[in-house]
């Protein structure tokens, strides 16, 4: 089973749009959204949800007033300047401490250290993730709770049910959409993947980031093959863009020129080849025939073997190393 | 004016501003409304300070080309584990959240990359056999581009959390010359850096955030006045501009709305903003000189005479500009 995931460094350089002409492209295959935080593959393919799980990531604390002392040890200790000093009062003192949600990062120490027994600490509802039909075969999808955290999680999550989704359906390419950066999502994308797919704008700024995670896919030992989006912008940065990509040992698969049939596209819910015959459907066509060859001399994906740390005090789902 | 950029209004009269550019959505314009604002408002004669928080892709030091006057390492506390003192009793690994330190027999592994330097490995040692020492994950910036104080964290290749590289750049910002960048180092004392030209009497702040609505977005934007949500009119521009508002307002910040390439798509944007009541600051048309001098890493607002009226425009309108 195959595993292509299509990254960028910079966002907005047509990820998504490109992802979702590849799916009507390739026919069979299951699509994955792995950028959980601001998913847009949803908009073009209406995705029947078929499974909804809930996702749950570290715990947060919560001081109760009720048994709060002020003591400010919760505050000494904190390292993520999440506890402040303006709580309600209760009989013994007139403020008490607070703990910022947003700022919280889970470590539990002032749960350990707090001699009052006055902090609890409960998982937090981190979003939802789905398993939906298409008009082009399954889709594995999440959304991420509202300012919540572990999105790293959440996307190895998905890609590891979308393994499971390929192997139960007989599918052999899984495609995924993913995030800008070269973060915590971004590594969580890419580790163990078959081919990279990088959407790069020839601009300078496109440049330098597709630099940064291309040499992030290279650490991962994970192939790469280079689509230039909006070719047709700036020739000579197009050229400097391809030549960098082949001193990284990326293979080219061809340039994308502007075109705005794209955003028509996306406003009528449709992925580019299936709206129009232009210049930028005709350019993904040649990239797609690039990617199907590289798709059978690369190796397979190794999502399905991410092992799981689990934390030994409360058998929570830590994080997943290859 | 609508609700929102009112509270800003009334809450920053007499003080510096400091304005968040994020979207939810990627390449929607943040770095070029971001460095645009930088310089006209430079130009204009205010006290601009811009700062990159964007540390996994920075790109603002493309357009403001600054001169980098001083750059420093940014750390991030690791346990180290003196093996002659360590009794392989795996409190450390019991009290450790992220899995980041694992006692097996006689070995205690420390995973990098899952440790967020909490500290709590270290008071759970019975032994005294745990200290934290610094690695580095990135790289702060300092410089001037042109009277523009320019300060730009970097993430190394290959880190995954760039929150602490985020509080590092704006830790340095802060005033009177010294940002706590660590508290509670290995030696119990407050670890504090030096950033004495730096200190801050910008009038003007700009923090140029990463896409997305996570973690990353979050750390960047905490304790701005005004948040600028970057935006275009189509289904994907919308769709991520809805999480991005729900973000900020779950934060309790004040925000408005770009609207950039405005002629590109339908109306859906301006009929959310309309019923949200966000103010829509700006509405920048689609114009193909401002994106070739993008992709050349020019300023547009030097290059295209129209485009830098229109952020001329946005910056009489941001809450402050007629306190001025």
């Amino acid at each position: 089973m195959k595993e292509l995931v299509v990254i960028s460094g910079k966002g907005g350089t047509g990820k998504t749009s490109v992802v979702a002409a590849l799916a009507s492209l390739a026919g069979r295959c299951v699509l994955v959204d792995c950028d959980v935080d601001a998913s847009d593959l949803h908009l073009i393919f209406e995705p029947k949800v078929i499974r909804r799980e809930d996702f749950t990531g570290g715990s947060k604390a919560r001081i109760k007033p009720g048994d709060c002392t002020a003591c400010g040890k919760c505050e000494e200790l904190c390292r993520f300047d999440a506890i402040y000093f303006d709580g309600p009062g209760n009989g013994r003192v007139s403020r008490t401490f607070r703990v910022e949600a947003m700022a919280c990062e889970g470590c539990g120490v002032c749960v350990d250290y707090c001699a009052e027994n006055a902090i609890e600490f409960a998982p937090a509802l981190c979003g939802q993730w789905f398993v939906s039909e298409t008009r082009c075969g399954p889709m594995v999808h999440a959304k991420l709770g509202i300012a919540a955290e572990n999105s790293g999680k959440l996307v190895t999550q998905i890609r590891r049910t979308a393994q499971q989704v390929a192997l139960t359906r007989g599918l052999d390419l899984i495609l995924c959409d993913g995030s800008p950066g070269i973060g915590c999502p971004v590594i969580a994308s890419l580790t163990g993947a078959s081919l990279a797919l990088f959407v790069v704008e020839p601009t300078v700024s496109g440049i330098h980031d597709f630099c940064r995670v291309a040499q992030l896919a290279a650490r991962l030992g994970v192939p790469g093959v280079l689509a230039v989006n909006k070719a047709d912008l700036n020739k000579k940065n197009a050229e400097e863009l391809e030549e960098t990509a082949l001193k990284h040992a990326i293979v080219l698969a061809g340039r994308i020129p502007y075109d705005r049939d794209v955003t028509r596209a996306q406003i009528a819910r449709k992925t580019v080849v299936e709206a129009s015959d232009g210049p930028a459907a005709r350019g993904i066509r040649q990239v797609w025939s690039v990617i199907e060859e590289q798709l059978r001399l690369c190796a397979a994906s190794q999502a399905s073997g991410l092992v799981q740390i689990v934390n030994p005090r409360d058998k929570q789902v830590l994080a997943l190393k290859p | 004016m609508i609700a929102d950029v009112e509270v800003a209004c009334t809450k920053v009269l007499s003080r510096p501003m400091k304005i968040a550019i994020a979207s939810g959505k990627g390449g929607t314009g943040k770095t070029t409304v971001a460095t645009n604002l930088a310089q006209v408002a430079a130009t204009d004669g205010r006290a601009v300070a811009y700062l990159d928080c964007d540390v996994e892709e920075p790109n603002g030091y493309l357009f403001l080309k600054p001169t980098i006057q001083r750059q420093q390492s940014i750390d991030k506390l690791l346990p180290m584990v003196d093996l002659g003192r360590c009794t392989f009793c795996g409190r450390c690994s019991q009290a450790c959240r992220y899995g980041a330190i694992a006692c097996v027999g006689k070995q205690v592994l420390v995973f990098a990359e899952l440790c967020h330097s909490c500290g709590g490995c270290v008071l759970a040692c019975p032994a005294d056999a745990l200290r934290e020492v610094p690695k580095p994950i990135g790289e702060l910036r300092l410089g001037m581009a042109g009277p523009i104080r320019f300060i730009e964290g970097r993430l190394n290749v290959g880190e995954a959390m760039s929150p602490p590289a985020i509080r590092a750049v704006k830790a340095a910002v802060r005033e009177k010359g010294t940002g706590t960048i660590c508290r509670n180092g290995p030696d119990g004392a407050s670890h504090k850096w030096c950033l004495s030209p730096f200190h801050s009497e910008a009038d003007l702040t700009i923090l140029d955030c990463p896409p997305g609505t996570s973690c990353p977005v979050i750390e960047s934007i905490r304790g701005s006045d005004l948040v600028l949500l970057v935006t275009e009119p189509t289904p994907f521009g919308l769709h991520d501009l809805k999480l991005a508002v729900e973000m900020v307002r779950a934060l309790k910040l004040s925000l408005a709305v770009v609207l950039n390439r405005c002629d590109i798509g339908d109306d859906q944007v301006r009929q959310y903003c309309t019923s949200q009541r966000i103010a829509i600051l700006a509405e920048i048309a689609d114009d193909r000189a401002v994106a070739e001098a993008y992709s050349r890493g020019q300023l547009a607002c030097a290059a295209v005479p129209s485009f830098a009226g229109h952020i001329r425009s946005l910056l009489s309108r941001l809450p402050n500009g007629a306190a001025r």
